[in-house]
């Protein structure tokens, strides 16, 4: 065992062993290594003025990703390599390509987002060498400027990535192979590493393996794996956490793969790392995804963590449950599989034991001539929390009846809830505009919805009947859903 | 010296009118621009944390501390009885804000008591152990029920009036009566408001404060301290944005921090957390505005009447200025034959509301918009065809006079208009809007071309004058202060700008340093508009003053007359001869000649009386136009901006690259403001909406797709202001009203464009849908 963690920050090896377990990276980076390039902004992963990169190794070798550091603990960070603002410019004060082009557009006013949007800037720019505007406003989607109004920084992306120098300006791409070599090695001297301070403990599993044997003596230990929810825990309700037990470096939860039967998501794998096969396999979850946080979410937030957390308004969840996904848990003593939509029980209630956590879910592939969508709403279209998100799968026979419905919502109960008043009236019906305009206001016995402040009760119920409404019309042919960019763009 | 001294060139790097580069943005995008939190701790500093009320309006029974006292870390715990001077930091002077409620508590979040502890964690956990006991009283959040609870004003109101609006508005043909809700706004300012305050010897103190206005804030300390004004210094360099929410925010933040600081003889710095920051500092009023509009059949305004009801928070702070600006703004661009316009200021038991960009002058004008697209629906008519037939007119049409009085003097909206209403291609795009939306049942498109003409000045009669301190060292650099300060907006370069214009040097060589009450007294809040119209004519008489010097110098030296030495670029002709500039400024200070000036401005012609109603409360006007398209889903409510086109006049630019930032910056804001941007209040009267998880600004991806902005390039104040340039903070702001109309238009297709659709704000995508429901139904 052991009582450190290893990373390298920027140009320098670091081992720390002397952390809490909710201490963040912000805290770190800004008081104790006085890097105060990196802001706070929101302590809560939502506005991106503290976003720093981190490197991985992952299947697909050393991969950077933006995240945000205010939520991001010290214990997810073993073995990463954590890349701050200060880190981008020569020795000799020449600029990075990247902020001289914020520089030369004008990306700047009162400069406080400004060192997140180069970060975020600088994670798109490693990793796409022609970025469309849809790939550039999707890698912005979570930082906020309140001064420019994000034209220029847009540009200064275009500008940047039309124009690339040479690849030894950039002190990631100069220093990729050694790196690598150091991620490398601390990689293969893993062992569990438990970090003490004050009485509070972080654990680092050295496996999945070590990770349920940990769970068995820790049954009530707070499992993090992107910290987009508990990280919120910590910042903004001040909870105490402990023991914390870190899994994101576990890359035995973190594989996709799809085959003929359907798709496997280990439950550690983030939404970024999904976004490819589930953009391939089901469009329409592919383009949920692109709103769900930002890219910084995005990159730390896992599709295990939306589901085990048992949110309402998780966005994965209704999608899941109408593709009939089903759901292992895993304890010491073995796995189980439920049908996803029976893992959750009431508001804040999850069928977990003590000991388990999710491993794993599976996607069942739908038929070919299965119609699926799923819809979210919010305020504002990009990192917003859904007001609603509904989700709708269909299988219709040979006469165009209603063979098989499952319609799940988000934001319209206690826990993500089937619409079974309207499926079962839509069941062996023809699926014609009659019959929909007849069933519509069952959405009423289904669900009572609340008013908050991202909408009325009222709101909720409309717009849930509106978007049956809108599959209708979309399995017909008529897609009305607006996109700010066409597929082909995207 | 850089060698560019005795380089021979024709143009100096950074004249005034140049696209010169934000002077901190190498430092914004290495990271090393300090804010008040980057800056190094003095040893031993301590933090701040805030014990908030948990009720909205409430006697304060009793406080137990004790748990907070024994908490971790904690130091000290202050409450009203610790403040040696005056509870009290309200800007206006009313006695109406305590630094820490006392008594009772008027609304949820106001800070009771401060912990500080040696970690600003620490000092935050501690702040949530207090028990307090309350015994609850009556509370009202919104206007409609603080209408029906009778509640006071928090201000005198204000009444605008021309003409015979009483018995006028029964004569016209038609008439139409109605009421709007305007929704308030959070600035979202990155940087939240922070403090940091070192005691010195003596009774002094300094204070760094991420402030809009550092005299307020130096003021304020000395009041809290019981001490002189003289005895606090308070130093600005840059904030992370202000908007308005920096002007009388900061002054708690900077009195809490003093009086710990004097208290525990240690630095004290108090940053609170954004959700704290969200809850606890004002915001852009929400307004209800009812209003009662008589016109002819063609839609020739002929009377105006209406009411400015504004939810005001539980003190004044600067509730009577906005409201008063609501109404200056209610005409928008449009002559009122007969006119009276009412505020209505009313205590509400939420935070006291405050500045932001546009200080009341948005909302005035969103509902004098509204009062178009009533005439238009009801006319049957395009609303930019209503809004041409009623704008003021040239001098000598008869239709040149505001409600308030002041005559119109510089009218340039109808060529703004027409311009744009060309290079925008309105006409034709209207006409196919028009066709689309017949043949698309669920998705339905507007658009919308709206203007915006807006006072220049604070109506604040003193707070016109602007004071600067201009420094030439020996060595030919140039040290440049003044009471502006910097929050993003491009400040400090323009200014840097003037000076390197007057000595014609170049840019470099002027530093640009931390706005701070030592060296320029009694300033005003960077506001209004006017940092660079006030603070730009100060840097300019003390570089004037000393350029003055130089030539008189030169002239008792060189023995030349004075015509002939000219200022070129780094240097000086003198007679025949070439001086470099430091070379001239050597030998000036070995004559003994003052190389200090201070520089004062003060705008001319403007007067107000307020009670009266009458006066010129503005300068001149600053003028724009927008046209922009939407997207409307009728099922749901989602929209989408296709394009906007703006034409926007700033006088002739400082810096035409900061000015269309601040155009394009203030467009998105407004864009924010009218469309996803909600403060929600529970029936407790917590906000809900206060951090960016719930309250959502703009991103990336929400701004027009298609986005053309230029600056009006012909134009030229017609007043003699610093370069013939005008003010550009705020105007631009109200130029997303256009978007407001254009989804307006997409919802009134739903009821072939027969109903005014009465579209409150903001338009989030459930008001949109309600509205298309109403219409639906009406239809």
């Amino acid at each position: 065992m052991h009582e450190a963690i290893r990373f390298i920050l920027n140009g320098e090896d670091v081992t720390l062993g002397d952390f809490g377990p909710t201490e963040t990276l912000l805290d770190y980076l800004r008081l104790r290594r006085r890097l105060t390039g990196t802001k706070e902004g929101c302590a809560e992963g939502d506005c991106g003025a503290c976003t720093v990169l981190v490197g991985r190794l992952t299947e697909l070798g050393l991969r950077y990703e933006s995240v945000n550091a205010c939520i991001r603990f010290l214990g997810s960070l073993h073995g990463t390599h954590v890349v701050t603002v200060e880190h981008l410019a020569g020795d000799d004060g020449t600029l990075h390509p990247v902020q001289q082009a914020m520089v030369d557009c004008h990306g700047s006013q009162c400069g406080f987002c400004t060192p997140g949007f180069v970060m975020s800037l600088y994670g798109l720019w490693l990793s796409n060498v022609a970025p469309t505007r849809a790939d550039i406003e999707s890698a912005l989607q979570g930082n906020l400027c309140r001064c420019t109004g994000y034209e220029p920084i847009v540009k200064a992306a275009e500008q940047v990535s039309a124009s690339r120098p040479s690849a030894l300006f950039d002190p990631l791409e100069r220093d990729r192979t050694e790196i690598m070599a150091k991620l490398w090695s601390i990689r293969s001297e893993m062992e569990t590493i438990v970090v003490k301070k004050d009485g509070a403990h972080s654990i680092v599993p050295a496996s999945v393996s070590a990770l349920t044997d940990i769970l068995a003596e820790e049954p009530d230990a707070t499992i993090v794996a992107g910290a987009t929810d508990v990280g919120l825990w910590v910042t903004k309700q001040m909870r105490h956490l402990d023991p914390v037990i870190f899994i994101n470096h576990l890359t035995e939860l973190q594989s996709i793969a799809s085959d003929e039967t359907g798709i496997a998501i280990g439950a550690g794998v983030s939404y970024t790392q999904a976004l490819d096969t589930l953009s391939d396999e089901l469009p329409a979850f592919g383009r949920l995804i692109d709103r769900i946080g930002g890219q910084q979410v995005r990159n730390m937030g896992t599709i295990g963590g939306n589901i085990a957390n048992g949110s309402p308004i998780g966005d994965a969840p209704p999608a899941l449950i109408v593709l009939s996904a089903e759901l292992t848990l895993r304890t010491h003593a073995g796995r189980r599989t439920i049908p996803l939509e029976d893992f959750f029980l009431a508001y804040g209630k999850q069928d977990r034991l003590p000991g388990e956590f999710v491993e794993k879910v599976f996607v069942p592939r739908p038929a070919k001539d299965d119609h699926f969508a799923v819809y979210k709403i919010s305020k504002r279209r990009d990192e917003d929390i859904s007001a609603l998100c509904g989700a709708f799968s269909l299988t219709l026979d040979g006469d165009g009846k209603v063979e098989n419905i499952r319609i799940a919502f988000g934001g319209m109960a206690a826990t993500p809830k089937r619409a079974r008043h309207v499926e079962e009236a839509l069941l062996g019906k023809a699926w014609s505009w009659g019959v929909i305009s007849a069933v519509r206001d069952l959405f009423d016995e289904d669900y009572t919805p609340l008013t908050d402040w991202r909408a009325t009760a009222a709101y909720r119920s409309l717009a849930a009947k509106n978007l049956l409404t809108r599959f209708f019309l979309e399995t017909a042919g008529q897609p009305q859903e607006l996109r700010r960019f066409e597929l082909e763009e995207a | 010296m850089d060698k560019s001294t005795f380089e021979t060139k024709s143009v100096i790097n950074g004249p005034m009118h140049a696209a010169l580069k934000h002077d901190s943005a190498h430092k914004h995008v290495t990271g090393s621009a300090e804010y008040i939190d980057d800056i190094p701790e003095p040893a031993g500093t301590l933090h701040g944390g805030l014990g908030l009320s948990d009720r909205a309006h409430a006697e304060i029974v009793s406080i137990d501390l004790s748990a907070v006292k024994a908490a971790p870390g904690v130091i000290w715990v202050m409450t009203a009885e610790d403040i040696p001077g005056f509870n009290d930091v309200a800007s206006t002077g009313q006695h109406d804000e305590p630094l820490l409620a006392t008594a009772e508590v008027q609304f949820h979040g106001q800070p009771i008591f401060a912990v500080i502890a040696k970690t600003r964690d620490q000092a935050r956990r501690a702040a949530k152990l207090a028990h307090i006991e309350y015994s609850d009283l009556p509370h009202w959040t919104d206007i409609d029920t603080a209408r029906a609870n009778n509640a006071p004003n928090v201000i005198e109101p204000m009444t605008l009036k021309r003409g015979e609006p009483e018995t006028e508005i029964e004569k016209a043909p038609l008439r139409v009566q109605g009421h709007m809700y305007i929704g308030g706004q959070e600035h979202f300012y990155l940087e939240s408001h922070i403090a940091m305050a070192i005691p010195g010897e003596d009774d002094e103190v300094t204070v760094w404060s991420s402030t809009q206005h550092p005299s307020e804030v130096q003021h304020m300390v000395a009041h809290v301290l019981g001490v002189a004004n003289n005895a606090v210094t308070v130093q600005t360099r840059r904030m992370g944005g202000g908007f308005g929410g920096k002007e009388t925010q900061g002054n708690q933040f900077a009195a809490l921090a003093a009086v710990a600081a004097r208290k525990l003889k240690r630095a004290v710095k108090f940053r609170p957390d954004r959700d704290e920051d969200m809850s606890i500092t004002g915001k852009r009023h929400d307004f209800r505005v009812d209003y009662d509009v008589a016109f002819s059949e063609e839609g020739l305004i002929h009377a105006v009447d209406a009411t400015y009801a504004a939810r005001c928070g539980f003190s004044a702070d600067l509730s009577g200025p906005v409201t008063d600006r609501a109404l200056f703004h209610a005409d928008s661009s449009y002559y009122y034959p007969h006119v009276r316009l009412t505020s209505q200021p009313l205590k509400t038991h939420t935070v006291s509301n405050t500045a932001f960009r546009g200080f009341g002058g948005p909302q005035g004008m969103v509902g004098g918009e509204r009062i178009i697209e009533e005439i238009a629906y009801a006319v049957g008519k395009d609303p930019l065809e209503i809004r041409k037939l009623n704008f003021y007119g040239l001098r000598g049409s008869g239709r040149t006079v505001t409600p308030y009085h002041q005559e119109v003097e510089d009218n340039i909206v109808a060529r703004i208009v027409e311009e744009l209403e060309a290079s925008s291609d309105y006409q034709a795009r209207r006409q196919a809007i028009l066709e689309f939306n017949e043949n698309s049942p669920v998705i339905r498109r507007g658009i919308a071309l709206t203007p915006v003409k807006f006072g220049i000045s604070f109506t604040m009669t003193a707070y016109n004058q602007a004071g600067a301190l201009v420094h030439i060292y020996q060595d030919g650099s140039i040290h440049l202060n003044h009471g502006g300060t910097e929050m993003g907006q491009g400040l400090y370069t323009k200014v840097a700008q003037v000076v390197a214009n007057t000595f014609q040097v170049d840019i470099d060589r002027v530093k640009i340093t931390a706005t701070t009450t030592g060296k320029v007294p009694n300033t005003s809040a960077t506001a209004a508009s006017s940092g660079s119209d006030l603070n730009g004519m100060a840097a300019y008489d003390a570089a004037r003053q000393l350029k003055e010097r130089l030539i008189q110098f030169a002239v008792r030296q060189w023995k030349v007359a004075r015509e002939k030495i000219e200022f070129l670029p780094n240097r000086v002709r003198i007679g025949s001869e070439i001086v470099p500039f430091d070379t001239l400024v050597r030998a000036a200070y070995y004559d003994r000649v003052q190389l200090s000036a201070t520089g004062f401005y003060k705008t001319p012609k403007i007067h107000w009386d307020r009670h009266a109603g009458r006066g010129r409360p503005f300068y001149y006007f600053a003028y724009g136009a927008a046209a922009s398209e939407v997207s409307v889903d009728t099922l749901t409510g989602e929209y989408l901006v296709e394009r906007t086109d703006i034409l926007h006049d700033v006088g002739k630019s400082l810096n035409p690259a900061i000015d269309i930032g601040q155009i394009e910056g203030g467009f998105i804001q407004g864009m924010g403001w009218l469309t996803t941007e909600e403060l929600w209040w529970d029936a407790r009267g917590r906000l809900r909406t206060h951090a960016p998880s719930t309250y959502k600004i703009p991103l990336a991806s929400d701004r027009p797709k298609i986005f053309n902005v230029k600056l009006a390039e012909w134009s030229e104040n017609a007043e003699p202001t610093i370069g013939r340039s005008k003010a550009v903070g705020e105007p631009p702001f109200m130029l997303a009203i256009s978007v407001l109309e254009a989804i307006s238009m997409a919802v009134a297709s739903v009821a072939d464009y027969s109903v005014c659709p009465r579209l409150d704000a903001p338009a989030t995508p459930e008001r949109v849908l309600m509205a298309v429901e109403r219409l639906k139904a009406m239809e």
